[in-house]
């Protein structure tokens, strides 16, 4: 042994990992619990009041009930969280994804309806639903490019970079449909957002897929935490050899394939591109839901299974507004108190104040 | 620019210097104004009937309520924050106003007062919980986007018209320019309020304390300038702008919906940043908002102008000359030592 291997402590292998893999785990727990306990109460607030929320049942080899309504209506936000999460977490936010959800829809819906008086008119790609895809989710990989080539490269900050999309990509979204809204008829393509595989609403089993691959290639690779070194301190980052600006991009790239995805879903169950309504206000909600999952907005930490249950919380909520017959205008107000709540519980100073009045209680 | 001497700059450009404004950061600015007048020409010189009084006027009377939105959020971007809230705040106080003068029976006084305390109030809560909890004002202003979409809606979900004849005889007063010219009562609130925070935002200590504090608030609080009262006092002005914007929506449609200003803050952020003011605070002023709005305005008639253009076009031009301004500041924006 020499001298040098001598001072650094060279602990056993597994012994070494255990503690820290436990750790881990319970960080992560931590994150997951408060919406995990969120989205209890709300179920459990059904369970007592609301008469068949929990009631599923098959119906020509297919699950129905609300349970599977806030499953598969939640996709589309389920979808935009996962992306927006990482996107937050490199410290940025991306605005545009629902007029990304759009872009992608009007595309798909042109492409497929071939509307004479749409620029699309031209491309005779119909009769091939992967082209179709292909196409769509290209224009979206584009438009992720955009924002990470402005966020990452021009160094803007993400808010504007990603305002100029929002405003823009709707505008160009009516240009691909020129301000019609294109219906068509297309089985497999509707699959995409109406199909049933193995009696569960095929949006939900995609969204799963989706997860289980983000999970696996942000978790099972390096690039969970060079997103988290980003994200924490740019600086430190930097010393470190990370190289910032490409992790910035593909968190861009991801966030709007993800969002291009959800367009799709969107646009395939309505059968029709609904340009000026398609994923109105969902980067709202998608920002909200990574934040009840437990992201820091400020950047750094963040939880992807966290996203997933924070946009089941949301869709359980509207689900449970609509089921009871509450007006549905409610769902609004209440989000904001669930905005507002979120955001004194991860403050410090408010939890400063908190421990502080409990003190003067005590003494 | 430490190593210039400054008299060789003359009084103008020291009293400037001294406000901390350099005239590097006064060219977006002057390019936001040759952009407007480009565009206004080669509308002039392309539609018969553009260059007239009635359509000049008309491009501050059509956006007046854009534009007083825009004033206050001029303020708070100034000062570091942003505000969503706008949008929501103009739909839910135009259902407001209409539903209580017209099916409750308030005076239209009455329902304006109460309409505007609602704005401040609502501003003045976003503004404590974003400075005395340190909240990121983007999240907190969104809560309020919310809120008042939600509270909006909950008042009526239908369009509601005012028939109260205080109210139409309001709507339909205009200042005569002369000619065929009318100004409408809303573009007069518009540029009475600009004229206003322009001359208390360049002159006034309050005004003075925002850039102050949108420069760099530790400075700011170790200069012992009132944060605290600058910050929340800025989003609860905010708040205040957005109800009057609110009630001159009121005016210039003699309605009230609560979705109107759907999107609305967004164009009224476009409209600041073309106008000049940095997103990062400190840099700018009421009057590049202004030069902001006209060029929203002047678009937007070109292509009404045009008639074989679709309005969604006007969207892609204000997304490019976004684009453009923010680089073009990116550009001129000295390198910031500390990230």
């Amino acid at each position: 042994m020499n001298a040098v291997g001598g001072t650094i402590p060279v602990l056993d292998p597994p012994a070494a990992k255990a503690p820290r893999a436990k750790v881990r785990a319970s960080g992560a727990m931590a994150t997951v619990l408060y919406p995990t306990i969120a989205l209890a109460l709300l179920l459990l607030f059904n369970l007592l009041f609301t008469a068949g929320f929990f009631h599923v049942e098959v119906r020509d080899g297919r699950l129905f009930g609300s349970l599977i309504d806030i499953l598969n209506r939640g996709t589309p936000v389920l979808l935009l969280s996962l992306g927006m999460t990482l996107v937050i977490a490199t410290g940025g936010i991306d605005l545009s994804v629902g007029a990304v959800m759009a872009l992608a829809g009007a595309v798909a819906a042109c492409l497929i309806a071939r509307p004479e008086d749409s620029p699309l008119h031209v491309f005779n790609v119909s009769h091939s639903l992967p082209l179709i895809l292909i196409i769509a989710l290209s224009v979206a990989l584009l438009a992720g490019l955009f924002n990470g080539i402005l966020v990452a490269t021009f160094k803007l900050q993400p808010i504007v970079a990603t305002l100029i999309l929002m405003v823009a990509g709707r505008g160009a979204a009516q240009l691909v449909t020129n301000g019609q809204i294109p219906t068509f008829q297309h089985p497999s393509f509707e699959f995409l957002g109406s199909g049933f595989l193995f009696g569960l609403p095929f949006p939900l089993i995609l969204a799963v897929l989706i997860f289980l691959v983000i999970l696996g290639f942000v978790r099972g690779s390096a690039l969970g935490l060079l997103i988290e070194a980003v994200g924490n301190n740019p600086v430190a980052a930097r010393l470190a050899g990370v190289q910032a600006s490409g992790v910035k991009l593909v968190c861009y790239v991801i966030s709007a394939l993800l969002a291009g995805v959800a367009g799709l879903i969107a646009t395939a169950d309505i059968k029709a591109a609904d340009v000026n309504n398609t994923g109105l206000y969902l980067e709202l909600d998608a920002i909200l839901a990574a934040a009840i999952g437990g992201t820091s907005l400020a950047g750094g930490r963040f939880s992807l299974v966290g996203a997933a249950v924070g946009a089941l919380v949301i869709q359980t909520l509207t689900t449970t507004i609509l089921a009871r017959g509450i007006a549905p205008e409610l769902t609004l107000v209440i989000k904001a108190a669930v905005v507002v709540a979120l955001c004194l519980l991860q403050s410090s100073k408010f939890r400063e104040l908190l421990v502080r009045i409990a003190i003067r209680r005590r003494a | 620019m430490s190593a210039a001497n400054p008299a060789a700059f003359g009084w103008w450009s020291a009293r400037n210097r001294l406000r901390g404004v350099s005239s590097r950061s006064h060219f977006p600015l002057l390019m936001t104004c040759v952009v407007f007048l480009l565009i206004y020409i080669a509308a002039c010189l392309r539609y018969r009937g553009f260059f007239s009084l009635q359509v000049a006027v008309n491009l501050i009377g059509d956006n007046a309520f854009l534009g007083i939105a825009a004033i206050g959020l001029t303020l708070v971007i100034l000062c570091g924050g942003i505000d969503l809230s706008v949008g929501a705040v103009i739909g839910c106080t135009s259902i407001f106003v209409a539903t209580m003068t017209e099916h409750r029976g308030w005076s239209p006084a009455l329902a304006v007062g109460v309409a505007l305390a609602a704005g401040t109030a609502l501003g003045v809560v976003q503004g404590m919980l974003i400075h005395f909890f340190e909240l990121p004002p983007f999240l907190v202003t969104l809560g309020g986007l919310f809120l008042c979409r939600g509270l909006g809606l909950l008042i009526s979900r239908e369009s509601v018209a005012i028939l109260n004849p205080l109210y139409v005889k309001l709507s339909s007063w205009s200042l005569p320019l002369g000619g065929h010219a009318t100004f409408p009562l809303v573009g007069v609130l518009f540029v009475a309020l600009l004229c206003i925070v322009s001359y208390v935002a360049a002159f006034r200590p309050i005004g003075r304390y925002v850039y102050a504090v949108g420069g760099n608030e530790q400075s700011a609080l170790l200069m012992g300038l009132p944060v605290a009262r600058t910050k929340i006092g800025v989003y609860a002005f905010a708040g205040f702008c957005s109800a009057l914007a609110g009630i001159a929506v009121t005016l210039y449609t003699s309605s009230g919906n609560a979705l109107t200003g759907s999107g609305l803050e967004l164009d009224a952020i476009a409209a600041v940043v073309v106008g000049g003011t940095l997103l990062s605070g400190g840099v700018g002023g009421p009057i590049g908002t202004l030069v902001g709005v006209l060029i929203f305005g002047v678009i937007q008639s070109a292509i009404a102008f045009e008639g074989t253009l679709s309005s969604w076009w006007a969207r892609i031009a204000i997304g490019i000359l976004l684009l453009g301004f923010i680089l073009l500041q990116k550009l001129l924006q000295p390198e910031r030592t500390n990230p």
